[in-house]
Formats: structure tokens, sequence, C-alpha cells
């Protein structure tokens, strides 16, 4: 059916466009022969192909060009038939004898616009004739083309002050009226073409509306293209009588289109100025009519008006453009209750972009409107709604991308409020957007008050949410966010102590709530973050000036992270847990506090007893508390053996040989620390040393029995290595001698058959071998040391 | 009855001049040449007449009268006769319609007593011109059929001359059906004869669309329609109780389905005094 109808359209077009030509061919040559009343027979019958019901608006379109051309050709015609002393106005009623009302209006207005251009007439008088004689085409788009066709030969003609054909004082008014006459006539019958024909074509309908409509905009332009409309002018008839139209017509199409092309077809200036007029229009549209999109609009014009110029500025406050958006908006939505969230949500969000571009130094403006926003969504519980939400976080993006500052934002107390009515995973990207604001602009947040009010915002992060059910969370992303949490608490930085001390507890507070799954990612940083303070306190001056005891001893700070450390127990973390208090003892040890340094190392011992059970864990484990216990200092003997003696027992206790054994000899270290004379136990080094080489021993033999090879040589000659570092230290009890015959050990034992050959073990051996080599032919002090050993 | 007339060339002939197309005329006699004319005498009539195609050959003299021009003799020579008819009703205008015309004719009359008589009639056309009406009322009205369509229309006066036009304009105050497009006719209405042998013929002289489409309710359709380009007489109402010519406005709607709602109006076409 449908192909038909397109098909038979075609059919008619191309009949109607053969009509035409035919026509226009007698009229042309009528028109050669200067024939007045052939060339006016067949033009009236060439537009008498204008009659047709048969096309759809765009092929009347068509149809309606080639007239349109054929008419131009007329119009010279007519111009020259005056110039050989036809009297224009007998012209003007010639035409005007044609039977057909059609063709008889497309004669007169090409008529008319010879008639105005002769000026023997007043241009005025001529086209208030000829927008009233147009009354008498009543279907719609026939109608719109006769219409527009006399918009098109009139835009040149109008009485326009500076116009050659301006008239008396009142001359814009009579241009005005005109277009206004012709524009509502027009859009009387696009609105009409809605209730005409069958409902069930009623979305051709719209569409063919819909091509149709700029054909009545068009009129708008023209208005605004009339020299004579000021504001003055503007705000006292054109827009109240636009405005008028457009309520009355109560059509949706045609409301939603003019509103909004008054927005764009008139300038900023005037909008500005008359922004109660035509937001007063707003409540009375159709219910059904897009306002948000319009309004948004508006809005949007104004905000780029607004940052186009700082002159412009002092506009927008003289006719508190704020406080109308903001009043209308108010009122759009209180008389639309059927308007969707997204629509309010929308409308919010636009009028703080344009309440942030016009009056950044307003928050309390754009605190006003988050808190309507908030009234708003307070009716209607979270939003399920995906636009609505996309919406939200414009709203709320709105502010950190204009101040670049989230203390400013922070400063807006409807801002969280509005966070409340999104749900977790909006939230989630919220806090994401704040905290990458953050990042970019390196916002200092440096009281705890904002601390607090930030992690508030961001809670979404922070903390599962009420109930959300547990949804499946992307592992990635969520590291994602952890990750920026664990960045942002590094961020908050303060030079005073007192006040960093209380961010700390803060964020402590927030990101205890987290669970287990957080805080892996978020107690380190806030370790972190409170060492710094203590690295602080011991580069600053010191102490208090005043003697004053601070609030914030070390001590504070010490008890607050052991605190938090024990959060990871239930996490549970040990290996983590371990690591940080082996970082905390470090700094209680530079705090020269021995109590709380031991007090953690004892924290770490008990983990890695009753925590760490996986071997390759004990391994890292032992291996941290090694190297940390060797740098601590603050020790005395007593704590010191104590520790030590703990440490090197784990090492001998771990699981597989080759651990133990290189435990075993990192352990020589703890008695041998270079800078401090007391900590050099020289005997205790080789007696690890020793029982390193018999570990090996053990595991090569172990290997040899279970695999038949014994293996590689690696931790002989890591030993080795061992024996030369005490060497050069200087600790007597190591001598050369050891070191030969360990040489030739590892010898021997690379010579033996059981040996199963180890490249690399082999390369390891021999760059040390040339490391001995090396020393020897230094010569002084270090050759001579060497001497003795034979390689 | 003398067969023979018409056998031979008149005469003599005869020519009728309006010298200055007012009232001082004349005819001159010219006898073919070298011929005298005798006669009983030259007289010559001026008539009004009715006639009625349907009663083929009655003629009604409304006007008739005669003016002596010469008495018995004969003439050798081209002669001229001055004649005036000075004060001579002409009460009604010339009209050729459908069924009847009314018309003035001059006839001059040779009579002879042989040979029969040589006559020539001359047409003249006549036309009375009518001052402007001192009350001339625009013509207003109501019609409408009950719920569903109701209309106002008005036309500027009840009386045009000529070349007037009519201005006007078309109210729709309710509006029902679905309209495809309204005209304005002009009819005349030609009555001829009275009683039982009333003939009436109606002719519609100018079919003028006025609006394109379906209006809506409060609606406004202009009317301006120009006179000038049809054929149209003066309202001729009782010419001696032979005839009248009448003209109509006819307001025509048509619907989708091709039904016609139309009205009626009588109104008086007169001529007016051309440059007055």
């Amino acid at each position: 059916m449908m192909v038909d109808g397109v098909e038979d359209e075609e059919k008619w077009l191309a009949a109607g466009i053969a009509g035409l030509q035919q026509n226009a061919f007698y009229m042309h040559r009528a028109l050669d022969s200067n024939n007045l009343r052939d060339a006016l027979k067949y033009s009236a019958q060439m537009l008498s192909e204008l009659r047709t019901s048969k096309l759809s608006p765009q092929k009347y379109y068509q149809l309606y060009m080639r007239a349109f051309d054929e008419l131009r050709k007329l119009e010279m015609f007519f111009k020259e038939e005056t110039r050989r002393g036809c009297s224009i106005i007998d012209l003007y009623e010639l035409v005007q004898h044609a039977g057909n009302i059609l063709p008889r209006l497309y004669l007169l207005c090409t008529v008319g616009s010879v008639y105005i251009k002769s000026k023997e007439a007043p241009a005025k008088d001529v086209l208030k004739d000829l927008v009233d004689m147009c009354r008498g085409i009543q279907h719609p788009v026939r109608g719109l083309f006769l219409r527009s066709y006399l918009s098109q030969i009139s835009r040149d003609k109008l009485p326009d002050i500076g116009s050659e054909y301006e008239g008396d004082a009142d001359t814009v008014n009579d241009a005005m009226e005109f277009v206004l006459q012709n524009f509502t006539e027009m859009n009387k019958l696009w609105v009409r073409m809605q209730h005409q024909g069958p409902a069930r074509e009623k979305d051709k309908r719209e569409k063919e509306r819909s091509e149709l409509r700029d054909l009545v905009g068009k009129n708008l332009h023209v208005l605004s293209q009339i020299e004579g409309v000021d504001l003055d002018t503007y705000k006292e008839t054109v827009l109240p009588r636009v405005l008028e139209q457009v309520v009355n017509c109560k059509d949706e199409i045609a409301q939603c289109y003019l509103m909004d092309c008054i927005i764009q077809v008139f300038p900023d200036e005037y909008h500005l100025q008359t922004l109660e007029i035509l937001l007063g229009a707003f409540p009375q549209l159709q219910p059904s009519v897009d306002i948000k999109t319009v309004l948004s609009r508006l809005m949007e014009r104004l905000s780029n008006y607004a940052a186009s110029s700082t002159e412009v500025l002092p506009e927008f406050l003289q006719v508190e453009a704020f406080s109308k958006l903001n009043n209308a908006i108010g009122k759009v939505i209180e008389a639309q209750a059927d308007m969707p969230i997204l629509g309010a949500v929308t409308l919010y969000s636009s009028l703080l972009t344009f309440t942030l571009h016009v009056h950044p130094d307003r928050l309390d403006y754009a605190d006003q409107v988050l808190g309507a926003c908030v009234k708003k969504l307070s009716g209607e519980g979270k939003l399920e709604d995906n636009r609505a939400t996309k919406q939200i976080v414009a709203l709320l993006s709105a502010p950190l991308d204009k101040y670049n500052d989230i203390v400013t934002v922070l400063k807006l107390s409807n801002y969280p409020s509005v966070m409340e009515y999104v749900d977790s995973e909006t939230n989630k990207v919220m806090a994401m957007v704040i905290i990458q604001s953050i990042m970019k602009n390196n916002t200092q947040i440096s009281t705890a008050d904002k601390v607090e009010a930030l992690f508030e915002l961001i809670k979404g992060l922070i903390r599962d949410l009420d109930g959300a059910a547990h949804d499946q969370v992307d592992e990635d992303d969520f590291k994602e966010e952890q990750n920026s949490v664990a960045r942002l608490i590094q961020m908050l930085q303060n030079d005073d102590t007192e006040e960093m001390f209380k961010i700390i507890c803060t964020v402590r507070k927030h990101i205890l709530t987290g669970g287990p799954k957080r805080l892996p990612f978020t107690v380190p940083p806030l370790v972190f973050s409170s060492l710094k303070v203590l690295v602080r306190q011991l580069q600053g001056p010191e102490e208090n000036p005043f003697g004053e005891e601070g609030s914030t001893t070390p001590k504070k700070v010490f008890q607050l992270l052991n605190q938090t450390i024990e959060t990871l127990y239930g996490v549970p973390a040990p290996e983590l847990a371990l690591r940080l208090y082996l970082q905390c003892a470090e700094a209680a040890n530079d705090s020269d506090l021995e109590p709380v340094a031991y007090e953690f190392f004892t924290q770490a011992y008990i983990l890695y007893e009753e925590e760490i059970s996986d071997s390759r864990a004990q391994v890292t484990a032992i291996h941290l508390i090694i190297g940390t216990l060797q740098r601590m200092h603050v020790f005395g003997v007593e704590n010191r053996d104590t520790l030590t003696h703990k440490a090197t027992g784990y090492s001998a206790k771990l699981l597989k040989k080759p651990d133990q054994c290189r435990a075993v000899y990192a352990c020589s270290h703890l008695f041998w620390v270079d800078d401090q004379d007391n900590m050099k136990d020289g005997e205790r080094v080789l007696l690890c040393l020793k029982r390193a080489l018999r570990i090996a021993n053990a595991a090569q033999q172990m290997s040899n029995a279970t695999r038949g090879s014994t293996g590689s040589v690696t931790l002989f000659v890591e030993i080795l290595n061992k024996y030369i570092y005490f060497f050069e230290k200087g600790n007597t009890q190591i001598n050369a001698a050891a070191i030969q015959s360990l040489i030739e050990l590892i010898t021997a034992e690379m010579q033996s058959d059981s040996n199963s050959p180890d490249p690399a073990a082999d390369a390891f051996f021999a760059s040390t071998l040339r490391y001995i080599q090396f020393q020897k032919q230094k010569g002084g002090a270090v050759g001579e040391k060497y001497e003795p050993i034979k390689v | 009855m003398n067969y023979l007339i018409g056998a031979f060339k008149p005469a003599c002939n005869i020519s009728i001049t309006f010298a200055d197309g007012k009232n001082r005329k004349q005819i001159s006699i010219e006898p073919v040449l070298g011929k005298k004319v005798e006669h009983n005498g030259v007289k010559i009539e001026l008539l009004g007449q009715i006639e009625m195609y349907f009663d083929r050959g009655n003629f009604y003299d409304f006007t008739s009268l005669v003016r002596e021009l010469d008495v018995p003799g004969e003439i050798y020579e081209r002669k001229t006769y001055p004649f005036e008819f000075s004060t001579v009703e002409m009460p009604y205008e010339t009209y050729n319609g459908v069924n009847v015309r009314l018309r003035y004719v001059l006839k001059v009359t040779v009579s002879r007593g042989y040979g029969g008589s040589v006559v020539e009639y001359q047409d003249f056309v006549v036309r009375n011109y009518t001052p402007p009406p001192s009350i001339n009322n625009s013509i207003k009205m109501e019609v409408g059929i009950e719920d569903c369509l109701h209309i106002e229309f008005e036309y500027n006066k009840s009386k045009y001359h000529l070349k007037d036009v009519i201005i006007g304009k078309i109210y729709f105050l309710l509006v029902r059906i679905k309209i495809k497009n309204m005209d304005l006719e002009i009819r005349r209405r030609e009555s001829t004869g009275s009683g039982a042998n009333t003939h009436v013929e109606t002719e519609t002289l100018a079919k003028f669309e006025l609006m394109d489409g379906a209006p809506v309710r409060g609606e406004s359709i202009p009317i301006r329609l120009f006179l000038s380009p049809y054929e149209l007489t003066p309202t001729h109402r009782n010419i001696n109780n032979k005839f009248s010519v009448k003209y109509y406005l006819n307001l025509v709607l048509v619907d989708e389905e091709d039904r016609r709602y139309f009205k009626q109006q009588e109104i008086t076409i007169y001529r007016l005094q051309e440059n007055s």
C-alpha cells in the first residue's frame, strides 16, 4: 500500500510539473510578445497546478519551487509593463479577475511586489492588503506555501526604518504588524494540520508538519531582521504578540518549535531584558511540551552570552536574571506535575550552569538551585531513570568544572543532599569525578571539617551503601576506585600538625567503615600519611617553642596507627599488616621511642607466628623483619637480643632448606651494623654463616638423596659472597683461610659427578672469583688482605 | 402585397447619421444615379420596442414618435433632411437577453405608391445613467444549518454599478462540515411574460472562488470581486410589464462530498455616469 502511495505521488508530481511547464511555455511566449492578456491567462493556468491536494509537503515544495522561478520572470514582465505605461493600479486589479483563488493570490502577490517597488502606494497598504487577501486559502499546505511566497517577496520591501520603503512615523509598526499577521496565520494553518485527516495517520501528519515548520519559523527570523525592532518594540509588541500566538495555539509541536525559534532567533540581550515575559509563557504551554529542552537552551544561550564578555554581566544582575529563571523553573515544575523527574533535573542542571557562569561569586545561588532540586527529588525516592541519573551527574559536576575546587563546592550545603538521591552506582561515579577533580587541580583540602564533608560526599566509594546488593562489581573497577581513594588520602595535607592529626582521625573514622575489601587499599595510605606527620615533626623546629605539650604527640600518632593496623586482622591481610608494623617500628625508631618500636615488632612477630602460614609469605616476611631489624638502633641490648634471637629462630625454621639457608645468612647482618660499634659481633656472624653452610650442605644431600643430583652450588656461592663481605668489613672471625676453604669446597662440588650443571651458578661463581682477583691486583691494603687467598 | 418588392434594387439609398451624436441628426436620401424617386412623403419614426423571442414577431412599441420630413414629391438628387426628436422619453435601456430584447430604432419610410415603400432602420443603443443611490445599505446576514454550519456574510452594498467592486467578508461562526471550497456566483435572472406565461431564465455570469480549503470557527474570509470583467446590465424591474432582469449574489460552499450549501441575495446593478 505504502509503496503504491509513494509511486502515485511521484506520478502526480510528474504530472504537475509537466502541466506547469507547458503553461509556463505559453506564458513565456506571451511575455516575449508583450501580450499581457495571455500572460495572465497562462500564468493563472500554470499556477493552477499548485491547487493539487495529492502531494505531500515535500513533493509540493518541489512543485512550488518551479512555480516560484516562473513567477520571478512574470514579475520582471510586470515591471516592464509598468515602464511601458501600463498603470500598476490597473494591473493590480487585473490579476484579481482570475476566477480561482490560489492562482489569483499568487499573481496578486507578484504584482504587489512591483506595486510596492513603484512606490505609487505606501508599502504598508499594499502589504496589508496582500496579507489580508491571503486568508482566502484555508488549506494548510497551500496556505503555508502561499504565505511563504508572500513572506519571500516582501522581505526586502518592508517599510522598515532606513529602508527605501520607510513610511510615516509608525512605519516600523506597520512592518512588524505585517510580519506578525502573516506569522499568526501561518501558525494557525500549521496547527490545523494536526486536526485534519484520519487519526491513524497521526505519525505521518506529524512528520509532514515538521517538514513544514521552517516555513512558519522563518517569519520570526524576518522579525528579528527588522532594523526598527529595537528592544522596546520587541518588549512591548513583538514578544507579547508572538507569545500570545504560541500559547493560544495549544499545540505541542508548535509550542515546542516556536519557543525554541524565539530563543534562537532574537539576540541574547533581548532575552535578558524580557526574561520575565518570556518565562511567563512557559507554565502556560501544553503539559506535553518538552519544556526542559527549550528552557535549557535558553539558559545555555544566556550562559554563553554571559561568558562572552564580562561587560554584559551587570545586565544580568540588573534584571535579576537568576531569580527570574529560578522562579520560572519552579513554576513550570509546579504546573507540570506529570513532568518526569528527568525534566526537572535537566532544568536544574541548566540553571546551575547558568548561575555558575553568570554569578560565579554567588555560591548561595548555586546552593539554592541544588536545594530546589533536593526538594523535588525528595518526593521521588531514589532515582531509577538512567537518563535522569546522568543529568544528576551533570548537575553535580558543573560546580566542580566551574570552580575546579572541591573546597568551594563543599560550601554548598545542599550538594551532599543531592548525592543522597542517586543510586550507589551513580554515587560512585560522582565520587570518582570529585576525586579526579581534586587530583587534576591539586586541590588542598586542609581542614578536618572539609575532609569530613568530602568523605561524606564520596561515601559511595568508602563503604557499601545501605543494603546495596552486592551486584557483580567489576574487580578492575573496584581496584581503580579504591586506588583513587588511596590517592585522595595522600592528597590531604596540612602543615599544621594539629589539624593534620585531626584530618587523619577523620579519614580513619571513615575508612574503617569500609569493610574488609577496602581496608587493604585505604589503610596503607593512611598509615603513610600519618608517618609523614611524624617525619615533619622531627624535621620541624625542636618541639614546641613555647614548651607547651602539644596534644599531638608522636605517641598518640603511634597509638592511632597501632589501632588502625589492627583492623587489617579482620580482613585478613596479615602480610600487609606486618609490613605496616615494620614501617611504624622504623618510624618509632626514628622518633627514639623504644617501647613503641618494640611493641610494633612484637605485633609483627605475633602476626608472623599466628597468621602467616604460607611458606612463601613467611620467606618474604622474614626477610622484611630482618631488614627492618637491622636498621633499628633504638633498642637496648636486651630488647635487641630478644628480637634478633627470635628472627634467627624463625629463619632456621623455614620449610625449605634453601630458604632456611638464605634467611640464616641474612641474619648474620643483625649482628654486624656498620656504623654502630657496639653492634659488631663477629663471632655470631660467623656462627650464622657456618650454620648457613651446614644447611646448604644438608640441602645438597637431601637433593642428592631424592633426585640423584646435588643441585646447584648457588647457595654456596651466595654464602661465599657473605664471607667476602664480612671479610672486607674487617670481621676478624672471617679470615682468608675460611674463604680459601670455601672456594675449594665449591670448586670440588662443581667437579663432582653428581653435580648438575647450572650455568647461572657457574657464572656467579666465576664473577665472584674475578672479584677476588681484582681486589688482589688492587694492591695496597686491600690487595694485601686478599693476598693469602689463592684462586 | 407587391411581390416585386425586393426583386429590384431599392430605388434609393438612405443613410441615417447622427451628426453630433446627440439630438442634431439628419438623414440623406440619394436616388440611384440618374433615377428620380417619386414618393408620397418621407417620414422618420423613433420606436422603442420590446421583442419576446418565444412570441415571435410580436413587438410591443412602448415608444413611438413620428416626424414627417417631406411632403409627397420627387427626389432627383441627394437630399438631406435634418430631424430632431427633442424630448423623447427613453425610459428603458437597450437590452439583449435570452428570451427578450429591448431595442430602439429609427425607421425612415419613403412612401411610394408603387414598388413598395423604401424603409430603412437604424438601431441605436440607449443607456440610462443612474445617479449613485442615496441609500445603499450593506447586505449582512447570518445563515446556517443547525449544529452544522453557521456563517455570517456581509456585502458592503446592496446596489452596485457596473464597474463596481463587491467588498465583503464571510465569517465562520460554526463549522462542523468539511468544506472544500467556497465560491461567489453572480447570477442573472431574466423573467419574461406574466402570469402563466412567465418564462424564467437564469444564467451564472461569474463563478469566483473565494476560499480554498476548510476553515475553522472564527475565520473571516475576505471578498473582493471586480464586476468589470463580467457582461452585466443594469437591473431591470418589470419593464413595461413585459420582463424583468435581476441579479443575485450566490454564496456557495462545497463540502468534501461535493454537497453544495448556498445562499442567494439579490443585488441591484445600475449604470453610473462614467467620469461623473
